[in-house]
């Protein structure tokens, strides 16, 4: 079995990627990972050299991910900053048309993902997100986790999920539409 | 008959889990007359498998070299000394 210590010269770099990417902040992401070394270091005789050490860690560090949202996602939702109801807000106007049109893709879209820009653009407008949309759209597209883990992961309702994404996905196609627009590209 | 505010929402739930039959049929009549609503279902489900194929995308080009720093580094192996 390894020293502890060498664990984070060993993989203490892939996990901060990792976690950087998901939450997007350095403090978070320090602090995630530190968590999966010391509950690596508490489940140490479980796992007993079973399986590749990498791969173990990069579980824990998943979990820990999850954990850190929920208490994010729980002070967020609780400072109330994000209480207005009306989904509506800007994207349609009053008779419940779009005020915007929201495509951004025209011609063949697979090239698009060969854009730096276009990874760009959607790095600059997930950012721009409020942190609890920005949070259960990672989990939910980036991630793949099915809906009803996330709702028991997060502790939130199924429709309370729903409303988050579904604002999420109108800001990002609005944010998207804007800069792809500007830049040219599409 | 509902509007683009009421349609967009369902399609966004379509894709986390089946919509009632008469919510699909009103889905799909409408996704039938209007381009809008239609590109914005092509985009989610687009956006999803992209999403999904490409999870490195998301992070910054900048970020794909980003390391502990040596500050937090110690700090992790002090705090695995200290409950080892």
């Amino acid at each position: 079995m390894t020293d502890p210590a060498e664990w984070v010269d060993r993989h203490g770099d892939t996990l901060y990627r990792f976690t950087l990417a998901r939450l997007r902040d350095a403090d978070s992401a320090e602090e995630v990972v530190q968590e999966t070394f010391l509950a690596a270091l508490r489940a140490r005789d479980q796992y007993a050299g079973r399986g590749e050490e990498g791969a173990w860690l990069l579980g824990i560090c998943k979990r820990k991910i999850v954990d850190f949202v929920r208490r994010r996602n729980r002070l967020d939702a609780s400072s109330g900053r994000e209480s207005s109801d009306d989904i509506s807000e800007g994207f349609f106007d009053p008779k419940g048309n779009w005020r915007f049109d929201p495509r951004f893709m025209k011609g063949r879209p697979e090239a698009a993902l060969e854009r730096e820009e276009f990874w760009q653009a959607v790095r600059g407008c997930l950012k721009g997100l409020p942190r609890r949309q920005a949070d259960v759209f990672t989990l939910r597209e980036i991630e793949e986790t099915a809906s009803d883990e996330i709702c028991k992961e997060l502790g939130i309702t199924a429709s309370n999920l729903w409303v988050l994404l579904h604002r999420a996905r109108l800001q990002l196609t609005r944010c998207l539409k804007l800069r792809l627009e500007q830049w040219g590209v599409l | 008959m509902l509007r683009c505010r009421e349609i967009s929402k369902l399609v966004s739930e379509s894709m986390e889990h089946q919509l009632r039959l008469r919510q699909r049929l009103q889905v799909h009549m409408h996704l039938l007359m209007c381009r809008l609503c239609a590109g914005f279902a092509r985009q989610l489900r687009f956006f999803r498998r992209a999403a999904g194929e490409n999870p490195d995308r998301f992070l910054d080009p900048a970020a794909r070299d980003a390391a502990l720093s040596p500050a937090a580094r110690e700090r992790i192996k002090a705090a695995l000394r200290d409950s080892g």
